[in-house]
């Protein structure tokens, strides 16, 4: 039996149903794997003990017959999602040891289904970053290298993105079949861009935020990390679910969305936004652009241009309404329930220091500039003026909605760059997440597939925007493209012993 | 009519405004399934939601909603169909999510005007502004250890109804009523127990004071205060501190202060410049609160009499006086107690309610609640039900005993429990209207006191009482009076 | 949009020192002196790349107020939760008898 960890979720479903292996030996080796992969960081704690329980009773699960997509696969499941009586800190020191007694939605239907937690993913701290380079317990490595001229791998770190890096670094370096991420303003697809896998958020208020520790809570969303579209689909359907818990959940049945994947847009009209054709981004994000409407219109497909007229400004409207819902989330965080407590003078003296040790740097700068736009007579002149752009950029794809079925864009404007590379320019760190943005303001739901690589080597991916609550065409026209650009490239091991 | 107040330089007038907060009667909490029962063990009535822990959202309760569209029909006041959660952000220890989802701009309930009736039977009409739903905080206690502030959440969640008034109020009396006022309302509407000892109801004062006729002053905020005694003594206080302040060239500064019930005097909690900057926006985590028109016509219709409306009733239906009506009708359960105690009383007599509802009132008013205020029992827990009540009123009514009898009777009943006539039966007490029997009773009386006969057939007129009482004491109470009248001035005047 | 190119930032510096320590003291995090200048610089080139917002019409726009249509669920009046105090100060720096415990508050 070799390399289990090689395989895509929807087969191992297939080999576990059929009894070519069992969940037990699958995890087993992702275990292993984990352990070589630990340069990697992408996991801040692995649950081994845990996993291996899992294991066993899914094997069980499956012998009974009563197995469903999930069960038996080992997935990593990023930091930020609460898991009972494990470590669960939004890799935050300010959460530092918190072990909560309860378990989030998202992970709680995925145990139901019998999926296996293999450990805490690495992510940025509480989702705020695209590089993966503020966690608190250290920079998640891309699997990925770029191969210097001479065609050799090159030895220099790569950002994964973030900031579900950690989460994207163990699909990639095959230390999980998939995993969990979160997404607020492209921290599911930009990394998933950055590390060739795909990457889904679905709609808001699809996944419960329930259990998930809150950075803007009118943006999150739950969404798996895959190897392929199909298994995208198959985590889909179970993380899904509506949740009275979560007052922000809908009440719509979860489709099964594998079923979705027809390998049929004949006659679908595909919206290209005239607007993300933007200055200065590299020739080989335009061209592999034009190779998905080029692909698509193989497939049968109608392509459309369409305006967004709004989309220059969501980056700046999305930091703003981020930063203030995160300001006021984060205010919990003071010493006193649970994590970090470092003391003071007085109550106050114990906030101030608690909350200046316990948070990074971007997150302090975030709760600032939060702080600041909600402050006493800036409300309207920030806040108040992004909620109504927010609502023009909804009107933007509402109105393209009446002409087109999905929209395809670029997925990011660039491909994975060297770590520390863009650590000290806030704002272009922001820009990664420029065509990933509008899509979490308007809460439509949105994909990357991986599409090729760049001249030295690195995955691009391309991002489908779909109808509110249209999962389903998003995963059918990924599906597509993921045939067409048939991306077989795998990261070449440089990690562990190998 | 303005009510000024004299200072050193001329007159003063004060400007008062309550922000009331009151908690909503409900099982579970605003956001959170734990309960709101009272007086539980510290933290034991914690959810992971009303501990903020990470991850853990708000989800609301119909029956606050319920609760506060009542309370706002009760006070009069228009019904927002559309109403929004809002943020306060703070930080504070027994504040464990770092802000209090509350109502800011949007408010489920909004303006209204209640008219109050003050001691000498005026009326004054005070402007509501606004009624909003939050969520109460937890609660710090600070004298239980030498550096440590020890927090207590079970209260962290708990709906609170905050009626915030137009700063119309000229007095303490005014303050006074309009409390009194929207306390009686709560009760009526059962939104509120407004059990001020356990904090179900307590007020932000909002104090200034001006020369007649000026702009508004600077006021002052003075924070929860919990009776409406207290509350009269901030304002007295308050002003008074506020005058001599102006008259003495200061500046009254716009602070929040506290209350001492010890001395009855408030005190600077912070200042304006170190006052909050509560960065309100509406919560990521709940959609806006709506509700049509007909949810809120069948609450009108499920509200029960209001106190208004009742005394004007008891007043027309049967005669009562409007002071009686008005004690009556400030709690409901007495004013419930009355009416069915003149149904039975109705019932036993044979009698039009008009008639006897004055006699029921005023046992009701003056022996029952004398009785209850001794015992400090509420009338729902009145040792004497409203069946032995009305067989008490009637045994008066039918001449079976005196009024002086039945107050001997009234206390034989708070002791043993036991009802009126088998106590009348048992002691004898019934009322002697055999004339044969009280003739006797004055011929001895007459024989026994001659020197005072004489006295009064020489003009003393005032001794008839004398021997009305001689005679009245003869028989222990028992001789019907209009009897012994009847038969002793002829007898006296020979 | 120009996106990889340095933007223009103009000088203008409209978050002060003072102001940075205001914030800083609403958001309870400690900052040392020598920390406010290059904060107010950080948060100046961030508010100024958001003032681009100004130029957007939204006269009569409504604002945002949840991407999804849906209504605001709500719940009984049924206690079904709390209860389980050990779990609550599981995670607790400190605790006293049942209670959280915090510096004394002094009023
Ligand atoms: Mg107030
Ligand atoms: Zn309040």
């Amino acid at each position: 039996m070799t390399e289990l960890t090689k395989l895509t979720l929807a087969e191992a479903r297939d080999g576990l149903v059929k009894g070519d292996f069992t969940s037990r030996e699958l995890t087993e080796q992702h275990l292993t794997a984990m352990e070589q992969g630990r340069e990697l960081n992408s996991y801040i704690v692995e649950t081994g003990e845990i996993a291996l329980e899992m294991a066993d009773k899914a094997d069980h699960m499956i012998k009974a017959g009563n197995a469903t997509g999930m069960t038996g696969i080992p997935i990593g499941v990023k930091d930020l999602y609460c898991t009972k009586d494990v470590h669960s800190c939004s890799a935050s020191h300010i959460l530092n040891g918190f072990k909560p007694k309860y378990e989030s939605t998202v992970t709680a239907n995925l145990w139901q289904d019998g999926a296996v937690m293999l450990g805490k993913t690495n992510m940025d701290e509480f989702a705020m970053g695209s590089s993966n380079e503020t966690s608190y317990y250290g920079p998640v490595k891309n699997p990925w290298r770029a191969t210097k001229e001479n065609g050799e791998l090159g030895t220099k770190d790569y950002v994964p993105g973030g900031s579900s890096g950690g989460s994207v670094a163990a699909v990639a370096g095959d230390l999980a079949i998939a995993s969990t991420g979160t997404d607020t303003g492209g921290s599911i697809r930009q990394p998933a861009a950055f590390t060739g896998l795909v990457g889904l958020k679905p709609t808001y208020g699809r996944c419960s935020r329930w259990g998930m520790i809150a950075f803007a809570s009118s943006l999150d969303q739950a969404g798996p990390i895959t190897k392929t579209v199909r298994d995208a689909a198959i985590m889909m359907e179970s993380m899904a679910s509506y949740d009275i818990k979560d007052s922000t959940s809908v009440e719509r049945t979860v489709p099964n969305y594998e079923h979705a994947l027809t390998q049929d847009i004949r006659g679908m009209k595909i919206g290209i936004p005239k607007e993300y054709h933007m200055d200065g981004m590299p020739k080989e994000i335009e061209k592999l652009w034009q190779q998905g409407i080029a692909w698509m219109k193989d497939a049968g497909a109608e392509i459309v241009e369409i305006s967004l007229p709004h989309t220059k400004y969501a980056l700046p409207t999305y930091y703003i309404v981020a930063p203030a819902e995160a300001s006021s989330n984060l205010a919990r965080y003071d010493g006193v329930k649970y994590g970090l407590r470092v003391e003071g003078d007085s109550l106050d003296g114990m906030y101030k220091n608690t909350r200046a040790e316990g948070f990074g740097h971007e997150v302090k700068r975030r709760i600032l500039i939060g702080t600041y736009v909600l402050s006493a007579g800036y409300y309207d002149a920030y806040y108040l003026k992004a909620q109504k752009i927010r609502t023009l950029i909804a009107q933007d794809f509402a109105k393209a909605y009446e002409q087109v079925d999905v929209i395809l864009t670029p997925t990011s404007p660039s491909a994975a760059f060297p770590m520390g590379e863009k650590s000290d320019d806030p704002i272009a760190m922001y820009l990664n997440d420029v065509f990933t943005v509008p899509a979490s303001l308007a809460g439509l739901p949105a994909i990357s597939v991986p599409a090729g690589l760049s001249s030295d080597g690195m995955p691009l991916g391309l991002q489908f925007i779909g109808r509110a609550f249209d999962e389903e065409t998003v995963l059918r026209v990924a599906h597509v493209l993921e045939h067409a650009a048939n991306f077989t490239a795998k990261p070449k091991v440089w990690w562990g012993d190998k | 009519m303005a009510k000024y107040i004299q200072g050193a330089t001329g007159e003063w007038e004060v400007v008062i405004g309550l922000e009331i907060h009151a908690q909503v009667s409900s099982e579970a909490k605003l956001f959170s399934g734990s309960s709101t029962k009272f007086g539980s063990e510290p933290n034991t009535q914690v959810s992971f939601v009303c501990s903020a822990m990470p991850g853990m959202l708000p989800t609301i309760n119909e029956e606050c909603i319920r609760q506060a569209v009542r309370t706002g029909l009760a006070l009069g006041c228009k019904i927002n169909l559309r109403s929004v959660f809002d943020r306060k952000n703070y930080f504070y220890a027994d504040l464990p999510q770092g802000y209090q989802i509350s109502q800011f701009k949007d408010p489920i309930v909004g303006e209204g005007v209640m008219e109050v009736t003050l001691e000498d039977g005026s009326t004054k009409d005070i402007g509501i502004e606004r009624l909003h739903l939050e969520q109460d905080a937890g609660k710090s206690m600070h004298d239980q250890h030498p550096t440590q502030t020890y927090v207590d959440l079970n209260r962290s969640g708990v709906a609170l109804m905050e009626i915030v008034s137009m700063p119309d109020m000229r007095s303490a009396e005014e303050a006074g009523a309009y409390f009194r006022k929207i306390r009686t309302l709560v009760r009526y509407a059962g939104t509120c127990d407004g059990n001020m000892d356990q904090g179900s109801m307590r007020a932000d004062v909002n104090v200034s004071v001006r020369r007649p006729g000026a702009e508004l002053g600077i006021r002052s905020e003075t924070k929860n205060v919990n009776s409406i005694r207290f509350m009269m003594q901030v304002i007295e206080f308050e002003t008074r501190r506020q005058i001599d302040l102006l008259e003495d060239g200061g500046e009254v500064a716009q602070e929040t202060r506290q209350f001492d019930p010890a001395t009855g005097t408030t005190s600077s909690l912070r200042s304006k410049e170190e006052a909050h900057d509560y960065r309100y926006f509406p919560d990521p985590d709940l959609l806006p609160l709506e509700f049509t028109q007909e949810f809120v016509d069948d609450l009108a219709k499920s509200l029960p009499e209001l106190p208004d409306a009742k005394r004007a009733r008891l007043i027309s239906e049967f005669g009562v006086s409007e002071y009686n009506a008005s004690v009556l009708v400030a709690e409901k359960e007495n004013a419930d107690y009355f009416e069915e105690l003149l149904g039975e009383l109705a019932r036993k007599t044979g009698q039009d309610k008009v008639k006897i509802a004055t006699q029921a009132a005023n046992w009701v008013i003056v022996d029952l609640f004398g009785a209850l205020k001794k015992l400090s029992k509420p009338i729902t827990d009145s040792p004497v039900s409203i069946v032995h009540g009305a067989e008490l009123l009637a045994l008066q009514i039918d001449g079976t005993i005196s009024g002086r009898i039945a107050k001997d009777v009234f206390e034989i009943m708070l002791e043993s429990g036991n009802g009126p006539e088998k106590i009348v039966e048992e002691q004898g007490l019934k009322q002697v209207s055999d004339t044969g029997a009280i003739e006797a009773m004055i011929d001895e009386v007459l024989a026994a006191n001659q020197d005072k006969v004489e006295k009064y057939r020489g003009g003393k007129d005032k001794l008839f009482g004398f021997f009305v009482g001689q005679v009245m004491k003869k028989t222990q109470g028992k001789a019907n009076p209009q009897v012994v009248n009847q038969l002793l001035r002829p007898k006296l005047d020979g | 949009m120009q996106i990889f190119e340095d933007q223009e930032r103009p000088e203008k510096m409209s978050v002060d020192k003072t102001t940075v320590a205001k914030i800083a003291d609403l958001a309870r995090i400690a900052v040392r002196e020598d920390e406010l200048e290059p904060l107010a610089g950080e948060l100046n080139n961030i508010l100024e790349w958001i003032e681009q917002l100004s130029e957007v019409n939204t006269d009569g726009v409504v604002p945002m107020t949840s991407v999804v249509e849906v209504d605001l669920p709500w719940r009984a009046d049924k206690v079904t939760d709390g209860g389980y105090r050990d779990d609550i100060l599981a995670n607790a720096p400190q605790t006293e008898h049942g209670f959280f415990s915090v510096p004394k508050v002094i009023e």
